[in-house]
């Protein structure tokens, strides 16, 4: 099949403003819209710059706009779009570094604030794993699927009008710790997050859950911590 | 303008065993790490399927097994006295993993939950033993986030999107590395005391892999083309069970929890090839087998794959018929439900990528090249052994799938990496602060990053005749063909010949984008002359060695044969292009190689 790209192009070093180039690339209707990128980049226009690294959905370097909507590059097979005429854009509400790749520091910011990891410094006495039961485990078993890919907070219209909002992979990733029955500071994220920054930014737009190439509940995820923020109770 | 900073340790790359090193180094000694890739981005975060550690939660279990297994996958060509000290150690390293946080899947009673593997056994009855621990099917990426999330915690110093591109070498010291922001494009120095690597493998010279695009041999490269001997690179695994085509992998817990393996005659062929164990036989042999199926013209519809089934009603067929229970003796069976609890990100590739559903349909798989035994040698501290007499490089570490300790010999047992990286990364980050402590920074030589400047000038400024995409092609096909799951003295002959001429052709190359942000095809380029290096030792390699041993077949010296080859390869690259051999001895404890069946 022949598929029409047409890319968001932005060359800091030599580009004013940015604008888009056209690809006419024959393709297969198996292939990535990531195999699409590196052909370009590789055969026919090497200035061409993303980022990407496993190719199957796992790391998240790739996350971008096509066709208006946030994917995975290496995630979206050109047979999924519905048609031939692709547009690739970098994402949204973080600055433009070159062509797809944007800044991913104050996504990281964002995401270091809400305590992302767990607390706890009491072992078991015998030194083997703290007890968890299967169910406290999958509790908060959709949380731990993050990639931070940034498609969900990219996604997000709070977001998109004020950059100062954590977003939903911090929310995400701070429910990851919160919901789990090993750790013990609950208390302060969900003070940190009880903010006007935090999660009462979140107008329930679902964008972020629909985003998110790991399928994780994320606008569920944030209505939890809220009703946790609300209720003082963590269950 | 090049900018200088100093540190006791720097570590080059922010996978499971840099993070690891960082972890444990950064207790005592100033660290920084620096990874051309955000950490989280590492290939760590792609590992499926566990990490192997004799807990014994389920059932009977001991390190000694382990150890036994892991000896006797490797083909005997381990280091058993590495081998021991990583099975021993990976009970506390995976404990130590659950501390910081680690989401593992439970058993009913709360415990670390675990799975069956391929080639790990019960020594006494030989049968498949729960040794697994992991997360769901996502393991590799709960050990990466893990481990991100406690960096964070420490306040580690990262140096996000820096790409190593040289070491630093004086007096015979490690004293640093050159490095590359990708922001900026501007040069930095990093001055040290010790140097650790943890760049990952080198999996994109074949052109079906498993392995991410960053997967380039960044730091065997720059080891060799310092000086440094490479160890045993013609061993590399093809995992059995890569997607058709793509190469994306399907984890061995898939036949863990039952799946099978059929030819295009409905045959559950792996009966023939292994016996015992079946369809959880070690990698190096159920690829030979699917490719002995294949060649036979037994693949599906006589293609060149075969099928890996795990709907239920095969499942329990099969699991009746080898008479499988669960750990409290009721006959194995399963649900629909159940597989997908348990592999969900496997549905979801095969749902993505094949718009197939693995409890419906079987999905179609070939050999995929997955992980490099070989790579910088290392001892079981992670310090850099430059001979065959052990010598160390003072201040230089290397741990993870850039190394070769060795423990995973000729072919490197399911669930080990993920061992090896956390255990060596550890002792490497403790071994690179303690040898900071006592060590005075060493002199800068003069002008460190010319060669750097010089390479990259190369680059820009080539004759432009000849292009770098097409030579990787290139060299992935040759590395296919001629280099892959079995070798002959013909193919390798002409493999090593092609990667020759590949190299000067690179020469030739040049880079349109003479920009400095973020001048992605710069840097892609410099990779590909990573990938020509490694290729080009790791074929000379697998010319040299005239046996069969793990991952290393030859259907020319198709017998293992110990009185010759029981010896680790070290390869020189010299300034010329060309390559020198030489050989060290394979600690041996208690286990006397013997014939491998499964
Ligand atoms: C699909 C898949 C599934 C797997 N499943 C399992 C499993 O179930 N169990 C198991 O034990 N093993 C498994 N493995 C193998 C295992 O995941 C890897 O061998 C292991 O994670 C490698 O870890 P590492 O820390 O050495 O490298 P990585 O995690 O890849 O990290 C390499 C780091 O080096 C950095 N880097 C590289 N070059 C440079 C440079 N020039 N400058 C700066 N930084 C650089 C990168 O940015 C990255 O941060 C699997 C592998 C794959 C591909
Ligand atoms: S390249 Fe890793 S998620 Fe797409």
């Amino acid at each position: 099949m022949e598929v029409r790209m047409r890319i968001f192009r932005f060359n800091p070093e030599k580009d004013r403003k940015p604008h888009y180039d056209v690809f006419t690339v024959e393709a297969q209707p198996t292939d990535r819209v990531l195999d699409v990128l590196e052909w370009i980049r590789g055969d026919v226009d090497g200035t061409l710059a993303f980022r990407r690294s496993c190719a199957h959905g796992v790391c998240g370097s790739d996350a971008m706009r096509i066709n208006g909507r946030n994917y995975l590059a290496c995630k979206v097979l050109l047979r999924d779009l519905g048609t031939t005429e692709i547009t690739v854009e970098p994402l949204l509400g973080l600055p433009v570094i070159k062509d797809l790749i944007v800044d991913m520091g104050p996504f990281f910011e964002h995401y270091k604030t809400v305590m992302p990891y767990l607390v706890n410094d009491e072992l078991p006495a015998d030194g083997k794993e703290r007890l968890q039961s299967p169910e406290q485990r999958e509790r908060f078993d959709d949380t731990t699927k993050c990639i931070l890919c940034a498609a969900c907070t990219t996604s997000c219209p709070s977001f998109w009008s004020n950059g100062q909002y954590v977003g939903p992979a911090a929310i995400v990733n701070a429910h990851r710790f919160i919901f789990d029955s090993r750790d013990q500071a609950a208390v302060e994220r969900l003070e940190i997050l009880n903010d006007q920054f935090g999660v009462w930014r979140c107008r329930t737009a679902f964008n972020c859950t629909e985003a998110c190439p790991r399928e994780i509940k994320i606008t569920q995820a944030i209505a939890e911590v809220k009703r946790a923020i609300q209720t003082g109770r963590v269950e | 303008m090049t900018q200088t900073h100093v540190f006791d340790v720097v570590i080059v790359g922010g996978g499971g065993a840099g993070l690891m090193a960082a972890l444990n180094a950064s207790r005592s000694a100033k660290t920084a790490v620096l990874s051309k890739l955000y950490p989280t981005r590492s290939h760590t975060g792609a590992a499926q399927g566990g990490i192997g550690a004799a807990l014994g939660n389920l059932e009977e279990d001991h390190w000694e097994w382990h150890a036994f297994d892991t000896v006797k996958g490797s083909d005997y060509l381990g280091d058993q006295d590495a081998i021991e000290f990583m099975c021993r150690e990976a009970v506390q390293a995976v404990y130590d993993l659950e501390h910081f946080g680690l989401p593992f899947s439970r058993t009913a009673d709360g415990r670390i939950a675990q799975r069956p593997f391929g080639g790990h056994t019960n020594n006494l009855t030989k049968k498949p033993v729960r040794r697994s621990c992991y997360a769901a099917d996502r393991t590799g990426h709960m050990i990466l986030q893990t481990l991100y999330q406690q960096c964070i915690k420490n306040g580690i110093n990262f140096y996000d999107e820096f790409q190593v591109l040289d070491l630093i070498l004086s007096d015979g010291k490690a004293a640093g590395v050159v490095a590359v922001e990708l922001a900026t494009g501007e040069l930095h120095v990093f001055h040290s005391k010790a140097v650790v690597f943890a760049t990952g493998g080198h999996g994109r010279m074949w052109e079906i892999t498993s392995n991410a695009y960053a997967y380039t041999g960044d730091g065997v490269a720059i080891t060799l083309r310092n000086g440094i001997p490479a160890e045993d690179m013609e061993f590399f695994q093809f995992h059995p069970t890569g997607i058709y085509k793509l190469g994306i992998l399907i984890t061995e817990a898939v036949r863990g929890e039952g799946g099978i393996l059929f030819n295009g005659k409905g045959e559950r062929f792996m009966e023939r090839y292994a016996p015992t164990i079946k369809d959880l036989a070690s990698r190096d042999v159920i690829s030979r087998a699917i490719y002995l199926e294949i060649k036979e013209g037994r693949g599906i519809n006589g293609k060149d794959y075969v099928y890996l089934d795990v709907r239920p009603e095969t499942v329990n067929k099969y699991a009746e018929l080898d008479g499988r229970t669960r750990p409290d003796g009721t006959p194995y069976r399963v649900t629909a439900e159940e597989i997908l609890s348990k592999i969900p990100d496997i549905t979801d590739f095969c749902r993505t990528y094949l718009g197939v559903d693995p409890v419906k349909d079987p999905m179609p798989i070939q050999p995929t090249a997955h992980y490099a035994m070989g790579g910088i040698p290392t001892n079981k501290y992670g310090e850099v052994v430059v001979d065959d007499q052990g010598t160390v490089l003072p201040g230089l570490y290397a741990a993870g799938e850039c190394a070769c300790v060795s423990v995973h010999g000729a072919n490197r047992l399911g669930t080990n990496s993920l061992v090896d990286l956390v255990v060596f990364g550890k002792y490497a980050g403790i071994k690179a602060a303690e040898y900071a402590k006592g060590a005075d920074l060493p002199r800068l030589p003069a002008d460190p990053d010319a060669g750097v400047r010089r390479q990259l000038d190369n680059l820009l400024n080539g004759s432009g005749r000849e292009r770098a995409a097409q030579i990787g092609r290139e060299l992935r096909k040759v590395m296919m063909d001629d280099v892959g799951v079995f070798r002959t003295e013909e193919g390798l002959k002409q493999a090593v010949e092609k990667v020759r001429e590949l190299r000067e052709r690179y020469k030739q190359v040049r880079v349109s984008d003479g920009g400095k942000i973020f001048n992605t095809e710069l840097l892609n380029t410099w990779e590909l002359g990573c990938l020509l290096d490694a290729a080009l030792v790791t074929a000379v390699s697998a010319l040299e060695r005239k046996e069969s041993r793990g991952a290393h077949a030859r259907e020319d010296y198709p017998r293992r044969d110990d009185e010759n080859w029981l010896k680790h390869t070290l390869a020189w690259l010299n300034e010329d292009g060309s390559v020198r051999l030489g050989y060290k001895p394979v600690v041996i404890t208690q286990y006397a190689p013997k014939e491998r069946v499964y």
